[in-house]
This record gives structure tokens, C-alpha cells and sequence, in this order.
């Protein structure tokens, strides 16, 4: 990465924990560990817990749907690391991968249900066009989704918005596929906290 | 329904007004995207808008400007979650104005 301090600035408490997560999983530990580990009282503490929420918190939106946001709102970000890290947790959430790699190919004929298409067309456009359109939240609405779920689709490209920002600036390093396998196991099983 | 109004609203504050190894005036900077002196201005506005084109030089031009790496950790954690809340609080906007409040496209300033 590029500061030395969140590749190797940890407490010694820290460093052991990477050294138990290398050993567990066979895997190098994911940059996006390394950054939320260090100093967590300042970023990755009170950040897990908007993540948590955002992905894991009560919603009408399964978390393999809201992985699958995320993995969306990273391919337009252009964030290549967010873009497979959230896949592979959207695939083992869904435990169809087929499903994914439809969506992020072609978003207007994946086999989805369409509340779900418009609330991600949506939430691709306004990535890219940098505004937000009130007619634009009225389409989604009329395809389905309730205003509650469109709420918590914006809690889900948050979250992305600022962890594919950071992945990007501190230049995140692409591990490789297995260490992406295992971190999306993890983060199944335990959420972001 | 997930909610993550008090979850943000805990992160802005504590890398705001909490203690930092940058200044709050800096950190505050970051999070505005504005009145920062270059070459940390090209590195924060690179991040807010277009993060995917950050490279080790302007990293480095940072540094050798006297800004230590926990000045730019913070630095760069405010700028992008500066843009993130601009982003969202737009969108949340044109949500109130598609659901009944009058309103028009809300722009993202990044």
C-alpha cells in the first residue's frame, strides 16, 4: 500500500492477529483489514459499524442482494478490489454465481427480479452521472421498491463509496482470488464488525 | 429497516473533532474539499473525485512536503468520507422530493 504505516504501523496485539488470520486461512491478510486495524479508534472502528449496519442490518434486501449492490457500485466506481471482494460474498450469499456474474455482465437482462434491477440501475446511474434526479427514485419506486428499501440501497453505496475511495488512494493490492474466498467466508459468518 | 443516521453522524465526529495527528482545521479541509494547500489539494480532490487515479507520486509529493503518514492516513479518510456524505445526503434529497417533498435533481459536488 502506499503508506507504510497501514501495511506495518499495528500495535504488536494486531500484528499477532494477522499472524492467526494468515495461519487460519492460508491467505494473506486483506488490505482492507490492514486499513480498518489500524488506529481503529479513529477510521475502522466507528466505519465497521456503518458497514455492519448498512449490509447487515435488518432490510427487506437479503444480504446476498446488498453484496450485490455493493459489488455494482464498485465495477462503476472503477474500484477493481471492491468489485471482487464484493462478489465473492455476493456468490456465497446467494450460493449462485451465476446470478452475479449475470448482473454485473449485463444488468438489463440478468435474470433478477425487478425491484432489485431498478433500485441497481439506479444506484449505477447516479454513481456515474454524479446527481440524482428525483424522477429517477420515482422509476424505482414504481418498479417495486419501497422508499425504505431505496434507503438502505443509498446505506450500501455509503459504505462502498468510501471504502472504494480509500481502497483506491491508499493503492489496495490485489490479492490473490482464494484470499478473497476466504475473507467473503468471514464476513458471512461474522458481518463487518 | 437498517439505519446508519447515528453510526455516521459517530464517524464524522470523532474524525472531525476527535483527536488526530492532523489539525481539525485540516481534517475539516479534507472532509470540504476545500482551501487545502497543494500538493495535498491534488491528492484529497483526487480522491473525491476520481480515487481510481491516485498514483504513488502525488502520495509521495505529500510527503515531502513535511506531512507525516498519519496526517495523510487522516487526511485522506476525511476527504473520502466527506465526498460520501455530499453523495448521500444528495441522494436523500431527491428521495424526499420523489416521496412528496418538492425538490430538484440534487448534484453530487465531486
Amino acid at each position: 500500500m502506499r503508506l507504510a504505516i497501514l501495511d506495518s504501523g499495528h500495535r504488536l496485539a494486531t500484528k499477532v492477529l494477522f499472524a492467526l488470520i494468515r495461519a487460519f486461512s492460508g491467505q494473506p491478510v486483506l488490505d482492507v483489514i490492514k486499513l480498518v486495524r489500524y488506529r481503529a479508534d479513529f477510521y475502522g472502528g466507528p466505519m465497521s459499524k456503518v458497514t455492519h449496519e448498512a449490509m447487515r442490518g435488518a432490510s427487506a434486501w437479503s444480504v446476498g442482494d446488498r453484496e450485490l449492490m455493493a459489488a455494482l457500485v464498485a465495477k462503476t466506481n472503477e474500484c477493481a478490489w471492491c468489485t471482487q471482494a464484493h462478489t465473492a460474498v455476493a456468490n456465497g450469499a446467494y450460493r449462485d454465481a451465476a446470478r452475479v456474474s449475470a448482473v454485473l455482465a449485463d444488468l438489463e437482462t440478468a435474470p433478477i427480479e425487478e425491484p432489485l434491477r431498478a433500485t441497481l440501475r439506479w444506484l449505477c446511474k447516479s454513481t456515474r452521472e454524479q446527481a440524482v434526479h428525483p424522477e429517477d427514485v420515482r422509476a424505482v419506486l414504481a418498479a417495486g421498491a419501497s422508499r425504505q428499501q431505496i434507503e438502505d440501497a443509498l446505506a450500501v453505496r455509503f459504505a462502498l463509496d468510501v471504502t472504494g475511495r480509500l481502497a483506491d488512494a491508499f493503492g489496495f493490492v490485489q490479492p490473490p482470488p482464494e484470499a478473497f474466498e476466504a475473507g467473503a467466508k468471514y464476513l458471512l459468518a461474522r458481518g463487518y464488525r | 429497516m437498517s439505519d446508519i443516521t447515528e453510526a455516521r453522524r459517530a464517524l464524522a465526529r470523532r474524525i472531525l473533532e476527535g483527536e488526530g495527528e492532523a489539525s481539525r482545521a485540516q481534517r475539516r479541509a479534507a472532509f470540504d474539499n476545500s482551501g487545502l494547500p497543494e500538493p495535498l489539494r491534488t491528492l484529497i480532490d483526487k480522491v473525491t473525485r476520481s480515487a481510481h487515479r491516485v498514483t504513488d507520486e502525488d502520495m509521495a509529493a505529500v510527503r515531502r512536503s513535511g506531512l507525516r503518514e498519519d496526517e495523510i492516513f487522516e487526511l485522506v479518510v476525511c476527504g473520502a468520507v466527506g465526498q460520501a456524505s455530499r453523495r448521500y445526503d444528495a441522494a436523500r434529497l431527491a428521495l424526499d422530493a420523489a416521496t412528496g417533498k418538492d425538490g430538484h435533481a440534487a448534484r453530487d459536488s465531486r
